[in-house]
């Protein structure tokens, strides 16, 4: 057991997994001799040469492209993507390419790439360095989209991604990259891709959140409790597939719902989880489900204290469906 | 700074001696029974569309030369990265008519279970990779799996086929800088047939040529007659040979016309003249091709017919069959968007079969 923050967790399950397989290559810019931006490949270019992490030119579409072709070729392309903000010139190449390629080949082609990158606000970087557009993925079939929240979760479902068949888009937040510590085994183990945990047990009222937005959920339900609010608190950790069965127990179980997450509000991941609720489970509800998320805005800079959703925000939405 | 362009065939069906390549009188004549199988499969596979048989057509009239050529200066190990104009490289690395009809019908014999437009067409077995409709996309595709192979010391090589409209896209660009920066054994075999849909090559770029822009991603640029398959295949020879050799990437601009529509969807003469097209009918690369072989008195009139009544035969055939095989089953709707199907997919599936159900009684 080693304790770990979560940008750790990230170097050191690539690290073991690259021994493990030798057909792991992580490529993008910066990935190799600086290791990475946020230090998140640190070490593994030295450790493992330059067949192996590759500095790359700074395109986009290119380190994804690039990765697909590798995966094609039966290599396990671990892309990064410095800023999730950035990733859109590649956009075209994971929709029409990385999470096509299986379905129109008949599954004689497959491309099982795991893009990593950095997501999400609250480290002071303006519109282009802090957005969530987590549901851009989550409308892609043939993607799984992975989002951790604890060090735990991140070295299992990072090791879960790299033996997955199929392509993965893994979500870091990375404002919580080295605020969130924790225990972490040595040993293998994995997460399995498509199961929610039930961070925190309650009867009255469900906070389904994920990423850096499990910490504030955790912090406001603190906050509930010392006004005698047992809130229930899912992570959902997977966003495709997500994991129906924990929601919908939830949700039987305390009839009342909060959702928090950073991105903006409409056609945020929030409003599939309400449609999910309402088609499966709408006679469950004891109140009208809330959400709670960024605003329907670029994001800001100045202003970026507002723009987030904070414990404060999540326990008002914790009282509003308490108490209707 | 001009590129010149390569040619071994002139139209009469003369040639130049001293670069003739070295291919055996069957293997010749084998290469001009493709290319008029290829040229009757586009006139037939049109028909199909207009007869409503199958609901798409995008072919490759007076494209031949540049299939036929290239990839048979591939070796089997080697990959190939299709735009959509390339079936008939496919049928020359060992794709069977028969499944390339399954794939027109989009029936359920067809490999990629009736899920791409005709001759958006792929095949494992042959390391033919299935292409999509996204202009370029593919190029970047290309420099990975060289770049893979070159990682792990592989002796394979790529070549990728795009148009003169693809050369405007990002993904070029991208492409050919990733193939020179990691010298990787990738061909970039650009057809410029002249038009994208109605768009004419002079107004995707000012360079001079295609060939010249790989002088900025610093390897070489080759131009090559489009409709002379010995010169195709001479020239594609020598860079598939050079990158195997690891002296990374070249681009070959084939200088062609896209005789035919862009696709069954379009009609060429809003846009382009009745002169420009009977200009580049009088360089058919097939007639070209044939006065080659019969200057070298290796084809007669009797070759010619039964090379066509059998081509005509097989397509007759391959049609016959594909035309009888079922549309794919309803599950292949939901299979092989993941490699096992999630919750919610099976769930889909079993409501249509419900609604299916309730339809049928």
């Amino acid at each position: 057991m080693t304790v770990l923050n979560i940008v750790q967790a990230v170097n050191h399950t690539l690290r073991d997994e690259m021994k493990r397989n030798d057909k792991i290559v992580l490529l993008g810019e910066d990935v190799g001799v600086n290791g990475g931006v946020f230090r998140a490949t640190e070490g593994l270019f030295q450790e493992f040469g330059p067949n192996r992490v590759i500095d790359t030119p700074l395109a986009e579409s290119g380190i994804i492209g690039v990765s697909i072709g590798m995966a094609l070729y039966g290599l396990k392309p671990v892309p990064e993507i410095q800023f999730l903000d950035f990733i859109y010139p590649g956009f075209d190449q994971i929709q029409s390419e990385l999470a096509k390629f299986r379905y129109r080949s008949g599954g004689q082609f497959t491309v099982p790439v795991v893009i990593r990158t950095p997501y999400g606000g609250g480290i002071r970087g303006s519109h282009y360095h802090s957005q969530s557009t987590e549901a851009f993925f989550v409308h892609t079939p043939g993607l799984k989209v992975v989002i951790p929240a604890t060090p735990y979760d991140t070295k299992g479902l990072l090791t879960a991604a790299l033996r997955d068949p199929d392509p993965v888009m893994f979500l870091e937040p990375k404002k919580i990259y080295r605020t969130v510590r924790g225990d972490v085994p040595d040993d293998d183990y994995m997460v399995p891709i498509g199961k929610a945990n039930v961070a925190r047990d309650g009867e009255d009222v469900t906070v389904f959140a994920y990423g850096a937005m499990l910490h504030v959920a955790m912090e406001a339900v603190e906050l509930a409790a010392a006004k005698g609010i047992n809130v229930e608190v899912v992570d959902l950790r997977t966003l495709l597939p997500f994991d129906i069965d924990t929601i919908l127990s939830s949700v039987k179980k305390t009839g009342r719902v909060v959702i928090v997450h950073e991105a903006c509000k409409t056609c945020g991941f929030g409003a599939e989880i309400a449609a999910q609720i309402a088609e499966r489970a709408l006679l469950q509800l004891k109140a009208p489900i809330v959400r709670v998320a960024g605003f329907d805005v670029p994001f800001p800079y100045v202003l970026e204290d507002e723009y987030m959703p904070n414990a404060n925000r999540v326990l008002n939405a914790i009282e509003k469906v308490h108490n209707f | 700074m001009t590129v010149e362009l390569l040619q071994v065939i002139k139209p009469t069906g003369e040639y130049v001696e001293e670069i003739e390549p070295d291919i055996s009188k069957d293997e010749l004549r084998r290469l001009y029974r493709l290319m008029v199988l290829l040229r009757n499969l586009d006139i037939r596979g049109l028909q199909l569309q207009r007869q409503g048989r199958i609901g798409f057509f995008i072919g490759s009239l007076g494209q031949e030369a540049c299939q036929i050529g290239s990839a048979y200066a591939l070796k089997p190990q080697d990959w190939a990265f299709p735009a959509y104009r390339e079936i008939g490289a496919a049928l020359l690395r060992g794709a069977t008519l028969k499944e390339v009809m399954n794939q027109y019908f989009a029936n359920a014999e067809d490999l990629q279970k009736g899920r791409q437009l005709t001759n958006l067409y792929g095949l494992k077995s042959i390391n033919f990779v299935t292409g999509s409709a996204p202009i370029a996309t593919q190029i970047p595709h290309a420099v990975g799996t060289a770049l893979a192979a070159k990682i792990r010391g592989d002796p394979v090589v790529t070549l990728v086929y795009f148009g003169d409209g693809a050369t405007s896209e990002n993904d070029f660009h991208t492409g050919m800088n990733f193939a020179g920066v990691f010298k990787t054994p990738t061909v970039f075999f650009c057809q410029n047939n002249h038009w994208a849909i109605s768009v004419p090559v002079e107004r995707q770029t000012s360079a001079e040529t295609i060939a010249v822009k790989a002088k900025a991603y610093g390897f070489e640029g080759v131009r090559v007659d489009g409709n002379d398959v010995l010169a195709i295949y001479r020239t594609v020879k020598e860079a598939v040979e050079k990158a195997r050799k690891g002296g990374g990437p070249t681009l070959i601009e084939a200088v062609t016309y896209r005789m035919g529509p862009h696709s069954s969807s379009d009609d060429p003469t809003r846009y382009r003249t009745k002169e420009e097209l009977e200009e580049w009918q009088r360089r058919d690369p097939i007639t070209r091709f044939r006065k080659y072989l019969e200057k070298k008195r290796i084809w007669s009139e009797s070759d010619e017919k039964k090379a066509q009544d059998d081509a005509n035969h097989e397509i007759d055939e391959a049609i016959a069959h594909a035309e009888k095989i079922p549309r794919p089953a309803l599950e292949t709707l939901f299979t092989d968007v993941y490699s096992d199907m999630p919750w919610h997919l099976e769930e889909q599936l079993r409501e249509l079969q419900e609604e299916k159900g309730r339809k049928e009684e």
